[in-house]
């Protein structure tokens, strides 16, 4: 199919049969060829995931708001349980900062690489995206080290030595689902590099760049809201 | 012209307005800031960053409505349930406060 489309193809037969029922009738629906977006299919499919996944963090962060509200022990102040000491210089957060502006940095890099994609820059685009990619493995590893140094201080999903108990439940879920989409989406650049790299797109065309690009834009977005309402309250 | 192109100078601009308002939100932490003046700048700083980030580099400034609204409109549901779910803490922590002291 190409990216085209007719008025004529979104308009259903004006003698149509009346609609068969069932199996049938189902994959005659979903293969009636109408379009409503006026976007690649690829590109319509990729944004109704992503709104799939703004609710189960949607859902998450309001789990953690409620359990948060409403526990009467003191919840750990995380200013404090993310500091580091660096060169001697106790550093309130340092961490999470860091990992913000390299998520952050990522995002710019993937906007760029969309951008030369269109232009059939091929080699620029690819490099752009493998720098995306490492930006994110970067992230990742941030988190690895996060991860194991609350575990050491003994921070557990049930219970920790610095407070309310719902701190590393909320924690480990949040931040282990965000850092899930991290890992799956740095391997999907990689792929999807490796693909724009050999010339893969060059007969499709590169709206795969832009798509992989929604993702991993997404998780950036996400990272936004986890920074402000579990780190910054 | 084939998908969503943009000068790369928008690009720039908006990565640098990223990186000032992540600092701007690093800030409200360091200062110790307190209260309602936290909480807006923490909110309101989210909101920038997010609609920067959807609306520029998601490029919906520029889809049609219908998929704007496809993506926009759901989500007020979330805020919804949030809402409820408040005032639902706030009695829970009361009931707790009261009987479990």
């Amino acid at each position: 199919m190409s990216a085209e489309f007719t008025t004529a193809a979104d308009m259903p037969p004006a003698e149509a049969a009346p609609p068969r029922a069932g199996w049938p009738g189902m994959a005659t629906d979903l293969s009636g060829d109408r379009r409503m977006f006026h976007v690649p299919w690829g590109k319509a499919m990729m944004w109704i995931f992503l709104l799939s996944d703004t609710f189960i963090f949607g859902t998450f962060l309001t789990g953690y708001m409620s359990v948060r509200m409403a526990t009467t022990t003191p919840w750990p102040n995380p200013s404090e349980v993310f500091a580091l000491t660096i060169g001697g210089a106790h550093l309130p957060l340092i961490l999470i900062a860091i990992m913000t502006f390299v998520l952050i940095s990522s995002s710019g890099t993937m906007a760029m690489a969309v951008n030369y994609a269109y232009r059939r820059d091929r080699r620029r685009c690819a490099a752009l995206m493998a720098v995306t990619a490492a930006f994110g493995a970067l992230f990742v590893g941030m988190q690895a080290f996060e991860w194991s140094k609350l575990i050491e201080e003994g921070v557990r999903p049930w219970g920790n030595p610095m407070g309310s108990a719902q701190f590393g439940a909320s924690f480990f879920m949040i931040t282990g689902f965000h850092g899930l989409h991290v890992t799956a989406g740095v391997l999907y650049l990689s792929i999807v590099a490796r693909g724009v790299a050999r010339g893969a797109y060059e007969k499709k065309g590169y709206g795969i760049v832009e798509i992989a690009g929604l993702y991993w834009h997404f998780v950036d977005l996400v990272w936004v809201f986890i920074f402000a309402l579990f780190y910054l309250w | 012209m084939e998908g969503q192109q943009h000068p790369v100078g928008l690009y720039f601009k908006v990565w640098g307005l990223l990186f000032l308002l992540s600092a701007l939100s690093y800030m409200v932490d360091l200062f110790h800031l307190e209260g309602l003046l936290r909480w807006t700048l923490i909110l309101a700083l989210m909101m920038a960053k997010a609609g920067l980030i959807v609306a520029v580099f998601m490029h919906l400034r520029w889809e049609r409505l219908a998929l704007v609204c496809l993506v926009v409109v759901p989500p007020a549901a979330l805020l919804v349930l949030a809402g409820m779910m408040a005032t639902e803490s706030d009695y829970l922590f009361l009931l707790r406060s009261t009987l479990f002291r």
